[in-house]
Protein backbone atom coordinates (compact mmCIF):
# COMPACT_ATOMS: atom_id res chain seq x y z
CA UNK A 1 0.00 0.00 0.00
CA UNK A 2 1.26 3.47 -0.84
CA UNK A 3 2.55 5.62 2.00
CA UNK A 4 2.23 9.31 2.69
CA UNK A 5 5.96 9.75 2.10
CA UNK A 6 5.62 8.33 -1.42
CA UNK A 7 2.84 10.80 -2.24
CA UNK A 8 4.95 13.69 -1.01
CA UNK A 9 7.81 12.72 -3.33
CA UNK A 10 5.72 11.82 -6.37
CA UNK A 11 3.40 14.83 -6.18
CA UNK A 12 5.92 17.35 -4.88
CA UNK A 13 3.89 18.19 -1.76
CA UNK A 14 5.07 20.63 0.86
CA UNK A 15 4.92 19.27 4.42
CA UNK A 16 3.46 21.79 6.89
CA UNK A 17 3.12 19.67 10.04
CA UNK A 18 3.85 16.34 11.71
CA UNK A 19 7.06 15.75 9.75
CA UNK A 20 7.84 12.65 11.83
CA UNK A 21 4.55 10.96 10.99
CA UNK A 22 4.79 10.47 7.25
CA UNK A 23 5.20 6.72 7.14
CA UNK A 24 1.44 6.16 7.34
CA UNK A 25 -0.26 3.94 4.79
CA UNK A 26 -2.96 5.60 2.73
CA UNK A 27 -6.10 3.46 2.48
CA UNK A 28 -7.91 5.69 0.00
CA UNK A 29 -8.93 9.25 -0.63
CA UNK A 30 -11.79 11.58 0.18
CA UNK A 31 -12.37 15.05 -1.25
CA UNK A 32 -14.77 17.56 0.28
CA UNK A 33 -14.81 21.06 1.71
CA UNK A 34 -17.76 20.46 4.01
CA UNK A 35 -16.49 19.21 7.36
CA UNK A 36 -19.76 17.52 8.23
CA UNK A 37 -19.53 15.54 5.00
CA UNK A 38 -15.97 14.45 5.77
CA UNK A 39 -17.03 13.40 9.25
CA UNK A 40 -19.86 11.34 7.82
CA UNK A 41 -18.13 9.74 4.84
CA UNK A 42 -14.35 9.58 5.11
CA UNK A 43 -12.66 6.35 6.23
CA UNK A 44 -9.70 5.78 8.59
CA UNK A 45 -6.42 6.02 6.75
CA UNK A 46 -7.87 8.16 3.95
CA UNK A 47 -5.99 11.12 2.57
CA UNK A 48 -8.34 14.14 2.65
CA UNK A 49 -8.23 16.72 -0.12
CA UNK A 50 -9.67 20.12 0.77
CA UNK A 51 -9.20 23.86 0.45
CA UNK A 52 -10.28 24.58 4.04
CA UNK A 53 -7.40 25.93 6.12
CA UNK A 54 -8.94 26.58 9.56
CA UNK A 55 -8.07 24.58 12.66
CA UNK A 56 -11.24 22.48 12.66
CA UNK A 57 -9.85 20.41 9.79
CA UNK A 58 -7.30 19.00 12.24
CA UNK A 59 -10.01 17.98 14.70
CA UNK A 60 -11.91 16.19 11.94
CA UNK A 61 -8.80 14.44 10.58
CA UNK A 62 -7.83 13.36 14.07
CA UNK A 63 -11.32 12.15 14.96
CA UNK A 64 -11.62 10.15 11.75
CA UNK A 65 -8.02 8.88 12.01
CA UNK A 66 -7.21 10.09 8.51
CA UNK A 67 -3.70 9.58 7.16
CA UNK A 68 -3.34 13.28 6.46
CA UNK A 69 -4.72 16.35 4.74
CA UNK A 70 -3.69 17.77 1.37
CA UNK A 71 -4.52 21.44 0.83
CA UNK A 72 -4.93 22.36 -2.81
CA UNK A 73 -4.11 25.48 -4.81
CA UNK A 74 -1.03 26.13 -2.69
CA UNK A 75 -3.18 27.29 0.20
CA UNK A 76 -1.42 28.18 3.44
CA UNK A 77 -2.87 26.71 6.65
CA UNK A 78 -3.59 29.19 9.46
CA UNK A 79 -1.02 29.30 12.29
CA UNK A 80 -3.50 27.82 14.72
CA UNK A 81 -4.12 24.97 12.28
CA UNK A 82 -0.43 24.11 12.12
CA UNK A 83 -0.11 24.30 15.90
CA UNK A 84 -3.04 21.91 16.42
CA UNK A 85 -1.78 19.62 13.67
CA UNK A 86 1.59 19.33 15.43
CA UNK A 87 -0.18 18.53 18.71
CA UNK A 88 -2.46 15.96 17.10
CA UNK A 89 0.30 14.63 14.81
CA UNK A 90 -1.83 15.19 11.72
CA UNK A 91 0.32 15.69 8.60
CA UNK A 92 -0.80 18.68 6.55
CA UNK A 93 0.57 18.69 3.01
CA UNK A 94 0.19 21.40 0.42
CA UNK A 95 -0.08 20.96 -3.34
CA UNK A 96 0.17 23.78 -5.84
CA UNK A 97 -2.34 21.95 -8.03
CA UNK A 98 -6.08 22.59 -8.08
CA UNK A 99 -8.23 19.83 -6.56
CA UNK A 100 -9.35 18.24 -9.83
CA UNK A 101 -5.81 17.90 -11.10
CA UNK A 102 -4.41 16.65 -7.81
CA UNK A 103 -7.11 14.03 -7.32
CA UNK A 104 -6.57 12.78 -10.87
CA UNK A 105 -2.90 12.24 -10.14
CA UNK A 106 -3.64 10.55 -6.82
CA UNK A 107 -5.96 8.20 -8.68
CA UNK A 108 -3.22 7.43 -11.19
CA UNK A 109 -0.97 6.49 -8.26
CA UNK A 110 -3.53 3.88 -7.25
CA UNK A 111 -5.43 5.77 -4.56
CA UNK A 112 -9.16 5.23 -4.93
CA UNK A 113 -12.16 6.82 -3.28
CA UNK A 114 -14.10 3.58 -3.02
CA UNK A 115 -12.79 0.12 -2.34
CA UNK B 1 -34.18 59.14 26.41
CA UNK B 2 -31.64 58.10 23.83
CA UNK B 3 -28.15 57.33 25.07
CA UNK B 4 -25.14 55.36 23.98
CA UNK B 5 -24.86 51.65 24.72
CA UNK B 6 -21.73 49.66 23.99
CA UNK B 7 -22.63 46.16 22.84
CA UNK B 8 -20.67 42.99 22.21
CA UNK B 9 -23.33 40.79 20.65
CA UNK B 10 -21.31 37.65 20.02
CA UNK B 11 -19.81 35.94 23.05
CA UNK B 12 -19.34 32.21 23.62
CA UNK B 13 -19.35 30.38 26.94
CA UNK B 14 -17.64 27.21 28.14
CA UNK B 15 -20.55 25.31 26.54
CA UNK B 16 -19.14 25.87 23.06
CA UNK B 17 -16.63 23.06 22.44
CA UNK B 18 -14.09 25.59 21.21
CA UNK B 19 -14.92 28.01 24.04
CA UNK B 20 -12.36 28.28 26.81
CA UNK B 21 -13.35 26.64 30.10
CA UNK B 22 -12.74 30.00 31.78
CA UNK B 23 -15.70 31.43 29.86
CA UNK B 24 -17.95 31.11 32.90
CA UNK B 25 -21.01 33.30 33.51
CA UNK B 26 -19.47 35.28 36.37
CA UNK B 27 -16.21 35.96 34.57
CA UNK B 28 -18.00 36.92 31.36
CA UNK B 29 -20.20 39.40 33.25
CA UNK B 30 -17.30 40.78 35.29
CA UNK B 31 -15.04 41.21 32.26
CA UNK B 32 -17.74 42.79 30.12
CA UNK B 33 -18.51 45.33 32.85
CA UNK B 34 -14.86 46.12 33.48
CA UNK B 35 -14.46 46.90 29.79
CA UNK B 36 -17.35 49.34 29.75
CA UNK B 37 -19.75 47.10 27.89
CA UNK B 38 -23.46 47.73 28.54
CA UNK B 39 -24.92 44.87 26.60
CA UNK B 40 -23.84 41.40 25.53
CA UNK B 41 -25.41 38.51 23.66
CA UNK B 42 -24.55 34.93 24.49
CA UNK B 43 -24.18 33.02 21.24
CA UNK B 44 -22.91 29.48 21.72
CA UNK B 45 -22.71 27.09 18.79
CA UNK B 46 -26.13 25.53 18.16
CA UNK B 47 -27.23 25.69 21.80
CA UNK B 48 -28.87 28.02 24.31
CA UNK B 49 -28.26 26.03 27.49
CA UNK B 50 -25.86 28.42 29.22
CA UNK B 51 -27.75 31.64 28.54
CA UNK B 52 -29.92 31.55 31.66
CA UNK B 53 -26.84 31.20 33.88
CA UNK B 54 -25.26 34.31 32.35
CA UNK B 55 -28.53 36.24 32.68
CA UNK B 56 -28.69 35.27 36.35
CA UNK B 57 -25.03 36.12 36.89
CA UNK B 58 -25.69 39.58 35.44
CA UNK B 59 -28.45 40.39 37.95
CA UNK B 60 -27.47 43.42 39.99
CA UNK B 61 -24.92 44.45 37.38
CA UNK B 62 -25.41 47.19 34.83
CA UNK B 63 -25.25 44.68 32.02
CA UNK B 64 -28.04 43.61 29.69
CA UNK B 65 -27.75 40.02 28.47
CA UNK B 66 -29.53 39.06 25.26
CA UNK B 67 -30.20 35.39 24.57
CA UNK B 68 -28.65 34.31 21.30
CA UNK B 69 -27.20 31.42 19.35
CA UNK B 70 -24.65 30.90 16.61
CA UNK B 71 -26.37 28.46 14.29
CA UNK B 72 -24.44 26.38 11.74
CA UNK B 73 -26.35 25.90 8.52
CA UNK B 74 -26.11 22.96 6.15
CA UNK B 75 -23.66 25.01 4.07
CA UNK B 76 -21.53 25.41 7.23
CA UNK B 77 -22.34 29.10 7.37
CA UNK B 78 -22.62 30.68 10.83
CA UNK B 79 -25.76 32.74 11.45
CA UNK B 80 -26.28 34.62 14.71
CA UNK B 81 -29.72 34.59 16.26
CA UNK B 82 -30.52 37.34 18.77
CA UNK B 83 -33.66 37.25 20.93
CA UNK B 84 -35.40 39.32 23.57
CA UNK B 85 -36.57 36.38 25.67
CA UNK B 86 -34.84 33.23 26.79
CA UNK B 87 -37.97 31.22 25.93
CA UNK B 88 -37.62 32.19 22.26
CA UNK B 89 -33.98 31.10 22.19
CA UNK B 90 -34.96 27.79 23.78
CA UNK B 91 -37.68 27.31 21.16
CA UNK B 92 -35.07 27.81 18.45
CA UNK B 93 -32.81 25.38 20.31
CA UNK B 94 -35.45 22.64 20.13
CA UNK B 95 -35.66 23.11 16.35
CA UNK B 96 -31.86 23.15 16.01
CA UNK B 97 -31.40 20.06 18.18
CA UNK B 98 -33.88 18.17 15.99
CA UNK B 99 -31.71 19.03 12.97
CA UNK B 100 -28.26 18.55 14.48
CA UNK B 101 -26.90 15.02 14.07
CA UNK B 102 -24.01 13.41 15.90
CA UNK B 103 -22.43 13.17 19.32
CA UNK B 104 -19.53 15.25 20.63
CA UNK B 105 -16.06 13.76 20.83
CA UNK B 106 -14.50 15.65 23.73
CA UNK B 107 -10.98 14.59 22.79
CA UNK B 108 -11.31 16.01 19.30
CA UNK B 109 -13.51 19.06 19.80
CA UNK B 110 -13.43 19.94 23.50
CA UNK B 111 -15.70 19.85 26.53
CA UNK B 112 -19.25 21.23 26.39
CA UNK B 113 -19.95 22.37 29.92
CA UNK B 114 -23.40 23.41 31.12
CA UNK B 115 -23.02 25.61 34.22
CA UNK B 116 -25.11 27.62 36.65
CA UNK B 117 -24.72 31.29 37.54
CA UNK B 118 -22.12 30.40 40.19
CA UNK B 119 -20.01 28.77 37.47
CA UNK B 120 -20.65 25.33 38.95
CA UNK B 121 -20.82 22.45 36.49
CA UNK B 122 -24.32 21.08 35.97
CA UNK B 123 -23.70 18.64 33.13
CA UNK B 124 -21.87 17.99 29.90
CA UNK B 125 -23.79 18.48 26.68
CA UNK B 126 -23.46 15.39 24.49
CA UNK B 127 -24.60 16.81 21.17
CA UNK B 128 -22.14 17.52 18.35
CA UNK B 129 -22.41 21.29 18.80
CA UNK B 130 -19.42 21.93 16.50
CA UNK B 131 -21.30 20.17 13.69
CA UNK B 132 -23.66 21.49 11.06
CA UNK B 133 -27.44 21.32 11.10
CA UNK B 134 -29.22 19.96 8.05
CA UNK B 135 -31.07 23.27 7.67
CA UNK B 136 -30.26 25.55 4.74
CA UNK B 137 -29.22 29.16 5.46
CA UNK B 138 -32.64 30.40 4.43
CA UNK B 139 -34.35 27.84 6.68
CA UNK B 140 -32.18 28.98 9.60
CA UNK B 141 -33.01 32.65 8.99
CA UNK B 142 -36.72 31.81 8.64
CA UNK B 143 -36.70 29.88 11.92
CA UNK B 144 -34.99 32.77 13.75
CA UNK B 145 -37.57 35.22 12.44
CA UNK B 146 -40.44 32.86 13.21
CA UNK B 147 -39.50 33.03 16.89
CA UNK B 148 -39.11 36.80 16.87
CA UNK B 149 -35.33 36.99 16.60
CA UNK B 150 -32.84 38.95 14.53
CA UNK B 151 -30.67 37.05 12.05
CA UNK B 152 -27.11 38.28 11.52
CA UNK B 153 -24.55 36.75 9.17
CA UNK B 154 -21.60 36.08 11.49
CA UNK B 155 -18.01 37.21 10.81
CA UNK B 156 -18.49 37.73 7.07
CA UNK B 157 -14.80 38.64 6.81
CA UNK B 158 -13.81 35.13 7.93
CA UNK B 159 -13.23 32.63 5.20
CA UNK B 160 -14.15 29.61 7.32
CA UNK B 161 -17.85 29.57 8.30
CA UNK B 162 -18.49 33.10 7.03
CA UNK B 163 -21.26 33.32 4.45
CA UNK B 164 -19.08 34.79 1.70
CA UNK B 165 -16.24 32.35 2.33
CA UNK B 166 -18.57 29.35 2.29
CA UNK B 167 -20.93 30.11 -0.57
CA UNK B 168 -19.20 32.97 -2.32
CA UNK B 169 -21.85 35.67 -1.97
CA UNK B 170 -24.86 36.79 0.06
CA UNK B 171 -28.06 35.60 -1.66
CA UNK B 172 -30.30 38.57 -2.45
CA UNK B 173 -33.45 36.95 -1.11
CA UNK B 174 -31.92 36.12 2.28
CA UNK B 175 -33.66 38.24 4.94
CA UNK B 176 -30.61 39.13 7.05
CA UNK B 177 -30.98 41.91 9.62
CA UNK B 178 -27.26 42.77 9.67
CA UNK B 179 -23.78 41.58 8.76
CA UNK B 180 -21.20 41.04 11.48
CA UNK B 181 -17.50 41.89 11.15
CA UNK B 182 -14.99 40.08 13.35
CA UNK B 183 -12.09 41.78 15.15
CA UNK B 184 -9.86 40.74 12.23
CA UNK B 185 -10.99 43.84 10.39
CA UNK B 186 -12.46 47.24 11.16
CA UNK B 187 -15.94 48.08 9.91
CA UNK B 188 -14.37 50.78 7.73
CA UNK B 189 -12.13 48.20 6.08
CA UNK B 190 -15.06 45.83 5.74
CA UNK B 191 -17.20 48.48 4.08
CA UNK B 192 -14.52 48.89 1.43
CA UNK B 193 -13.94 45.21 0.97
CA UNK B 194 -17.65 44.37 0.88
CA UNK B 195 -18.80 47.51 -0.91
CA UNK B 196 -21.32 45.51 -2.92
CA UNK B 197 -23.17 44.81 0.36
CA UNK B 198 -23.28 48.44 1.50
CA UNK B 199 -27.09 48.32 1.77
CA UNK B 200 -26.75 46.07 4.82
CA UNK B 201 -26.18 47.31 8.34
CA UNK B 202 -22.78 46.28 9.69
CA UNK B 203 -22.11 45.46 13.33
CA UNK B 204 -18.84 44.40 14.90
CA UNK B 205 -18.41 42.03 17.79
CA UNK B 206 -15.68 40.00 19.43
CA UNK B 207 -16.83 36.41 18.82
CA UNK B 208 -14.94 35.86 22.07
CA UNK B 209 -14.04 32.27 22.91
CA UNK B 210 -11.57 33.44 25.56
CA UNK B 211 -12.08 35.92 28.41
CA UNK B 212 -9.38 38.26 27.16
CA UNK B 213 -11.16 38.67 23.83
CA UNK B 214 -14.42 40.02 25.27
CA UNK B 215 -14.97 43.52 23.92
CA UNK B 216 -12.15 43.25 21.37
CA UNK B 217 -14.68 44.59 18.90
CA UNK B 218 -17.96 46.22 19.89
CA UNK B 219 -20.85 48.09 18.35
CA UNK B 220 -22.00 51.39 19.84
CA UNK B 221 -25.76 51.88 19.64
CA UNK B 222 -27.94 54.92 20.31
CA UNK B 223 -30.98 53.46 22.09
CA UNK B 224 -33.50 54.29 24.82
CA UNK B 225 -32.87 50.95 26.54
CA UNK B 226 -30.69 47.89 25.94
CA UNK B 227 -33.33 45.65 24.38
CA UNK B 228 -33.72 43.63 21.21
CA UNK B 229 -36.57 45.86 20.00
CA UNK B 230 -34.32 48.90 20.27
CA UNK B 231 -31.49 47.16 18.46
CA UNK B 232 -33.89 46.17 15.71
CA UNK B 233 -34.81 49.83 15.29
CA UNK B 234 -31.16 50.87 15.28
CA UNK B 235 -30.32 48.33 12.58
CA UNK B 236 -33.09 49.91 10.49
CA UNK B 237 -32.21 53.47 11.57
CA UNK B 238 -35.74 54.10 12.87
CA UNK B 239 -36.97 56.70 15.40
CA UNK B 240 -33.52 58.16 16.01
CA UNK B 241 -32.09 54.78 17.01
CA UNK B 242 -28.82 54.17 15.23
CA UNK B 243 -25.35 52.78 15.28
CA UNK B 244 -22.60 55.21 16.22
CA UNK B 245 -19.27 54.90 14.41
CA UNK B 246 -18.06 51.39 15.27
CA UNK B 247 -15.12 50.91 17.61
CA UNK B 248 -12.34 48.50 16.96
CA UNK B 249 -10.26 48.03 20.08
CA UNK B 250 -8.03 45.32 18.65
CA UNK B 251 -5.17 47.73 18.12
CA UNK B 252 -5.39 49.01 21.71
CA UNK B 253 -5.31 45.64 23.45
Amino acid sequence: MIKLQDLIEKLNLEVKSAKDHLDKEVTGGYASDLLSDVMANSKPGNIWITLQIHANIVAVASLKELAGIILVNGRAPEEDTIRKAEEEKVPILVSKLPAFELIGRLYQLGIAGMT
Amino acid sequence: MLREYVADLHIHTCLSPCGDLDMSPRDIVRTARSRGIDMIAICDHNTAENIEAVMRAARGHELAVLPGMEVTSQEEVHILALFENLADALTLQSVIYAHLPGENDEEAFGLQVVVNEFSEVLSFNRKLLIGATDLSISAVVAAIHRFGGLAVAAHIDREGFGIIGQIGFIPKDLQLDALEISPRMTVEEARKKFEVYSDYTFISSSDAHFIEHIGQSTTRFMLTEPSLGEIKKALRREDGRMIIAPVDKSTEM
